[in-house]
């Protein structure tokens, strides 16, 4: 059977099992709606989280990025387990208490403001968009990689998934999808990354092999720093290189880990279990099940990068692989040379000169359409022959972005860098759409909540039935669906940004204000909601400037990814500072973070 | 038998108690955290890059594994030690509301 026919029959079936699932666990209330009746075990509450957690960009992407930023690459893996410590000490257990439905339902009762609520819906709405249109993206990309379809078509067919299995089961069908969508998904990253580390250094275990020997006895890492230093890349395992220095590294992990534990999406996670305990233990349970693919992205990384260098740099055209070529048809990867007939590849040059010349020859299509790139690719092949007026392809390349092959290969060609089976490549298909879909899932559900919990039933209409509750929250679903596959299809420019925008934006926040709400009885309403205004408008104006509008990096040169660490001390120091000039919470306010604060066991 | 307002003064120190106790587990882990996390992983990873463990630079080995795993092993011990400290504070309270169930009753 060919590599696509069995991606038909295993993305097929998963989707199957996925609406199986939901259908299984339909809801009437909205208690089973919002938060799956409260009755998720721990340990599946964990796997759900782990698959709502981890996205399209860290089942495709996250390897990639290691693989070209090295030391660096750590940034992404230590921010986004080192948030859930925070989360599971800080966070988790308390709002678990609560016992309410959505993050603005804490903010809102603690800080007995509606404006405090209306903010925090906000915050939340513009995080879970920024983040599901990505996701909605990550859908249609996986479908038109491996089953050539449009992107777009890919889209839709992603929307209409989660529309039905949303809408049907909400949280509770969601849970469940989610448990299953992460057996999927991990089961897929694990084996080629197994048979890759076999391949390479003899040992099953990924993380193992990272730090052994390669056949020719020399270790994997010190091997790969040499062959960086020849190519004039930095060394792989050196710190602090390029714009990565120890103040933009301290800062960008410090932001990911507190707007891990201040994005809605995976707080509401822990509202779905009975107890407290439960809590506890699903909080471990969660980067448990996380750390197993986050384990082992450095490893792909690693040892995707050293496949790649080696069986590319230095090569004819008779000698490149076969996954070269199965590849470049998709244009993640191109060739263009510079006459001598060898694949030759190095850094990009950002300004070449006599002295320093571009010398490297691989590149991407990026965001060029097939007819562009082709015809740089002609003008080229016509360059070499010395043809009157053509131009070299490197400049207009490098130009349009597209220096270097393209992250997401690491991933999608690690299968047949390792010469698997065609049906292992498939599974990866389905894996890649388990994450998209159930990071996308749980992201709408939020959507959901917030404008059909927190606004509707909270703030315009406290009389509303249940049953009129339950068809609002379906409804905003359905709607958000659709705006979701819209900014999917054209996205808008925020979108690339969505690290930046959502962990910046809910460090600077969430988790300031929720800490303090739990951690302090004194603060009240109005140092919270400033603070929550500052901390929020400060980072946004920051990314907003460094990204679009060419302002340079003025805070200590912290760039866009890091910034929302400072906005996180802004928004701390406005609410502490503030907070002596204002009368304390009311007595019943007091009492709800008393409450809060003691395990239960007052309760039967 | 026992004064109401004996018992809740009572009920009040076990919860004052019980709270310290959270602050301090949770500030202990979370100095670790920090440590191994920002400290290890970032702050000293060009430092520690001149050790090795096996094949791997100390540092960089923090940063993409080591760091990974002390956080699950963190939040593992947390949920021992709370949902231990619940336990024994479920006991305390027990005690105090009713003092003839108690270990120096019958």
């Amino acid at each position: 059977m060919s590599t696509q026919a069995w991606t038909f029959v295993f993305v097929g079936a998963s989707f199957a099992l996925y609406l199986f699932i939901a259908w299984c666990s339909r809801v009437r209330d909205t208690k089973g709606f919002y938060v799956a009746g409260q009755g998720v075990p721990a340990a599946a509450n964990g796997m759900a989280t782990a698959a709502d957690w981890m996205s399209a960009a860290s089942f495709i992407g996250m390897a990639g990025i290691i693989s070209f930023l090295g030391y660096a690459g750590g940034v992404y893996l230590m921010g986004w387990t080192g948030g859930y410590v925070l989360l599971a000490l800080l966070l988790a257990p308390y709002l678990r208490k609560f016992g309410r439905y959505t993050v603005p339902d804490f903010i809102g009762d603690r800080y007995e403001s509606n404006v405090a609520r209306v903010v925090a819906v906000i915050c939340a709405l513009f995080v879970s968009f920024t983040y599901v249109a990505g996701q909605m993206r990550g859908v249609g990309i996986v479908f038109s990689r491996f089953l050539e379809v449009d992107v777009n078509v890919g889209v839709v067919i992603g929307m209409a998934i989660v529309f039905i299995y949303a809408t049907l089961g909400g949280m509770k069908g969601i849970t469940w999808t989610q448990v299953a969508q992460y057996w999927v998904l991990i089961t897929a990253y694990l084996i080629p990354a197994i048979a890759i580390s076999i391949k390479l250094t003899g040992n099953p275990i990924p993380q193992v092999g990272l730090g052994s020997e390669l056949a020719d006895g020399v270790p994997l890492l010190a091997k790969l720093d040499a062959i960086h230093k020849d190519l004039g890349f930095a060394a792989y395992t050196e710190s602090f290189t390029g714009k990565w220095d120890r103040v933009n590294v301290f800062c960008a992990v410090l932001a990911l880990m507190a707007g891990t534990a201040g994005l809605p999406h995976v707080i509401v996670r822990f509202y779905t279990v009975k107890t407290v305990k439960a809590a506890r233990w699903s909080g471990f349970w969660a980067l448990f099940f996380i750390s197993i693919l986050y384990l082992t992205a450095p490893a792909v990384g690693a040892f995707a990068r050293y496949f790649m260098i080696d069986s590319l740099h230095g090569k004819t055209e008779q000698q490149l692989p076969d996954w070269y070529h199965s590849w470049e048809r998709t244009g993640l990867i191109a060739w263009l040379d510079d006459g001598d007939g060898k694949v030759e590849y190095h850094p990009k040059v950002a300004k070449p000169t006599a002295e320093n010349p571009i010398r490297n020859e691989l590149y991407r299509r990026g965001s060029l359409s097939l007819t562009e790139f082709e015809a740089i690719r002609l003008e080229h092949q016509r360059w070499l022959k010395k043809e009157r007026g053509a131009e070299s392809g490197y400049a207009k390349l490098l130009a349009a972005g597209c220096d270097g092959p393209d992250r997401d290969i690491m991933v999608l060609a690690t299968p047949e860098m390792a010469e698997l089976m065609s049906w292992i490549i498939a599974l990866v298909a389905a894996g890649g759409l388990a994450a998209a879909l159930s990071t996308a899932s749980g992201l709408l559900l939020v959507i959901s909540s917030s404008v059909a919990h927190d606004l509707y039933y909270r703030v315009l209409d406290p009389s509303a039935t249940e049953r009129q509750r339950l068809f609002v929250g379906r409804s905003v679903i359905g709607v958000a669906v659709v705006v979701a596959g819209l900014f999917g299809i054209f996205p808008p420019g925020f979108v690339s940004e969505v690290v930046a925008f959502a962990f910046g934006l809910a460090a600077a926040s969430f988790f300031p204000a929720i800490v303090l709400g739990i951690f302090s009885k004194r603060v009240p309403t109005v140092p919270a909601t400033l603070g929550m205004t500052v901390g929020i408008g400060f980072t946004a104006c920051y990314i907003i400037g460094v990204r679009y509008a060419d302002m340079s990096p003025w805070c200590f040169g912290i760039g866009a990814q890091g910034i929302g660490a400072v906005g996180m001390l802004f928004n701390f120091i406005v609410t502490l500072g503030l907070t002596p000039f204002f009368a304390p919470p009311s007595p019943e306010t007091q009492a709800m973070v008393e409450r809060i604060r003691e395990p239960d066991i007052g309760e039967p | 038998m026992s004064d109401p307002k004996q018992e809740e003064a009572l009920l009040r120190a076990a919860n004052r108690r019980y709270w310290r106790s959270n602050v301090r587990i949770m500030i202990v882990l979370l100095l670790v955290w920090a440590f191994v996390g920002l400290g290890c992983g970032v702050l000293f990873s060009d430092w520690l890059n001149q050790f090795h463990l096996g094949g791997f630079p100390l540092g960089f080995w923090f940063a993409q594994q080591g760091s990974i795993v002390v956080f699950v092993v963190l939040i593992l011990i947390y949920a021992v030690a709370l949902n231990r400290l619940d336990a024994r504070h479920r006991r305390e309270v027990d005690e105090i509301r009713r003092p003839e169930a108690g270990g120096g009753g019958g």
